[in-house]
């Protein structure tokens, strides 16, 4: 096959197709090749994006235990943790008994950049010890840089186990006006 | 034909493989005589990088990337497990090595304008390693899972969340669902260990292939601008005249720096030990206190002075811009000067982001925006009295958290003003005003200070900075 000299009766551009179209050949399948490989891996790693959030309710104590007071804090699993998860699966809330019937609760996200907001009994002030935020009782800002209040979470008393409504991390978001 | 049984093994080995006829020219290769002391950054960067390898895969022998049993792995490599204090802090000491080298040799490039025709794209590879080499840094530091480990994902989710628009979706994809949670450390274990690491090795690949096409740079002639016409030419015609052979001529230069490098790092490692590692990682305790290590501190700092109205943009734009400045520099000057004292704007640049990291870097650590939560009482010493209406004030001074904030003879925090001598300076009216209302960064305290306690507070405050050579006795007011 190899062997064949081209000789005049063969000109040398119809061995320039067959080299042209291999070599576009060669160069789609690699494209088709790539496509293969990556979708499913692409897809995979972008699915928690795509996920729709979730929400649960989760006990976090019986509803004698909470006295008309101050915030506390309270623990419980996160809405949409893995099985390995362990104790990252935890997510906490500040929560305080208002009066008999009246619960009120706070992501203890600082809306600033994140970090777990202190409830300081005395001033009744939340204090964020990353850079400095201060929010009142009813989550306000009182002082620092954070651009909104702390994100306030359902409450709901169930069977008399009180529950909080987990859910997202609560993102500031930049709105373009 | 050798007759030593070792050398005929080896000349086989060397006909097969190619050692002396690919690797050794490239030792070889001539580089200019004056390439000397300043030239050492970028091969130690190199041997940091090594050490991370190295160290880096020992380590993740016995590290499990997910939820608590990555903490429970940690504690065993740092306190059970034979060397592995050692290692964890030579990956520690390397990291720092290593982000600090690649900025020193940066800078070094820059003053030296060695970006300009024809190693542009050795600059630009350079920037985009540097960028990928603080990634690296950043997800590493993550890897240490604990309380902080886990705070600073949060920290960087919501940053990265700010951005417009996409913002939501980059930030759940650092996290790997809303939460930080088990998955967001498996991910950051995949983006350290496979692809970052990746992208370093093909990086540098590049990098070396670069410079071993253009040949390392002359020391700058403050009477010899570059000219891209006849640059070439001419670093051909010296470098044949003048060159000298890279290995051993110039090497021997990297070699002792690179094992000064080393040894610190060891020496670190043996005596600092490993970072101590905080609280499990539990995303509820809110007894954490996020702190970026050392290298991101400044940006932290920033993030802390900004006014509120320019922190998305500066949160955004600094890696950005910076990215952006950095890579395409070459692309804005490519020839002329090369010589620093003919470019007073680079040695400028150098020393104001040197002084700007210094002293962001300061006060990132020393926090002053931040309430201090471990402030102590006021002692008799500094309130003049240990009992009486004064002490009562001092007191409540601390219950209130008004010295979180405010320093008083040097107990408290520093958000606020010092009211060391606030009795000087303001009337009983002017404080009871602005304890009660509050204002510019001070909340109110009307509805949570009893008109008791207020006035308790006042009357202490009125006496400081006032006769305070002449202690008041039986906590009698002035």
């Amino acid at each position: 096959m190899n062997s064949d000299q081209p000789t005049n009766e063969t000109p040398c551009c119809q061995q320039q197709q067959r080299r042209t179209f291999l070599a576009r050949l060669s160069i789609a399948l690699s494209a088709v090749i790539g496509v293969i490989i990556a979708l499913p891996g692409i897809g995979f790693v972008l699915a928690p994006v795509f996920r729709k959030p979730k929400q649960k309710w989760r006990k976090v104590g019986k509803l004698d235990d909470f006295k008309v007071g101050g915030f506390v804090l309270v623990q419980y699993e996160d809405s949409s943790s893995v099985p390995w998860a362990g104790i990252t699966a935890k997510e906490g809330a500040w929560i305080r008994r208002a009066s008999e019937t009246e619960f009120i609760a706070f992501s203890i996200n600082c809306r600033h950049l994140g970090c777990p907001v202190r409830w300081v009994d005395d001033p009744r002030l939340f204090m964020c010890p990353c850079h400095g935020g201060v929010y009142y009782e009813d989550g306000t800002v009182a002082a620092g840089p954070p651009p909104e209040p702390l994100q306030r979470l359902n409450v709901r008393i169930n069977n008399g186990q009180v529950e909080i409504e987990s859910g997202p991390t609560p993102l500031t978001l930049t709105k373009i006006t | 034909m050798s007759k030593n049984p070792l050398m005929r093994t080896w000349n086989w080995i060397d006909n097969r493989i190619g050692y002396s006829d690919y690797i050794v020219p490239l030792m070889v290769h001539l580089v200019p005589d004056s390439a000397r002391w300043w030239y050492i950054f970028g091969s130690a960067t190199l041997c940091a990088f090594m050490v991370q390898v190295f160290t880096g895969v020992c380590l993740a022998m016995a590290y499990v990337p997910g939820g608590e049993k990555t903490y429970e792995s940690l504690v065993y490599i740092t306190n059970t497990a034979p060397l592995g204090n050692l290692l964890r802090g030579m990956h520690y000491y390397g990291a720092s090595a290593m982000v600090m080298l690649a900025v020193i040799h940066m800078i070094q490039v820059y003053m030296h304008a060695t970006y300009k025709y024809p190693r542009e794209m050795n600059w630009m590879s350079g920037v985009v390693l540097l960028f990928v080499v603080l990634g690296m840094a950043f997800t590493g530091q993550l890897l240490r899972w604990d309380a902080n480990g886990v705070w600073s994902v949060t920290v960087a989710a919501e940053m990265a969340g700010r951005t417009p628009i996409i913002g939501p979706t980059i930030a759940h994809f650092i996290m790997g669902g809303e939460t930080v949670g088990g998955s967001t450390i498996t991910r950051f274990f995949a983006m350290h260990v496979f692809i970052m690491p990746a992208i370093i090795f093909a990086g540098i690949g590049l990098h070396m292939l670069l410079i071993m096409r253009h040949g390392i740079s002359e020391m700058p002639d403050a009477n010899d601008p570059v000219d891209p016409e006849t640059y070439k030419e001419k670093y051909e015609e010296r470098i044949h005249k003048t060159g000298v052979p890279f290995w051993p001529d110039a090497m021997w230069r990297d070699m002792i720096f690179s094992t000064i490098i080393v040894g610190i790092i060891l020496g670190c490692s043996l005596f600092l030990g490993p970072p101590t590692l905080d609280p499990p990682p539990n995303p509820s305790s809110i007894n954490a206190n996020p702190l970026p290590d050392w290298y991101f501190l400044w940006y932290f700092a920033v993030l802390s002075l900004l006014p509120p109205k320019l922190e998305t943009w500066v949160i955004l734009g600094v890696p950005i811009l910076g990215f952006l400045g950095l890579f395409f520099l070459p692309m804005i000057s490519n020839k002329g000067h090369r010589a620093p004292s003919k470019r007073p704007w680079a040695g400028g640049t150098v020393i104001f982001g040197s002084v700007a990291f210094l002293v962001l870097t300061i006060y990132g650590y020393k926090k002053p925006w931040s309430p201090d939560f471990g402030v102590k009482e006021l002692p008799a010493s500094v309130v003049g009295t240990d009992q009486g209406p004064l002490m009562e004030g001092a007191k409540l001074m601390h219950i209130k958290g008004c010295l979180y904030c405010h320093d008083i003879s040097g107990y408290g925090g520093h958000r606020g003003p010092e009211l060391t001598e606030i009795g000087k300076l303001l009337t009983r009216d002017d404080l009871i005003i602005r304890i009660n209302n509050g204002g510019h960064n001070m909340p109110a305290f009307a509805s949570s200070i009893s008109s008791d306690e207020l006035h308790l507070i006042v009357d202490f405050l009125l006496t400081r900075g006032v006769d305070q050579d002449q202690p008041i006795l039986n906590g009698d007011s002035p």
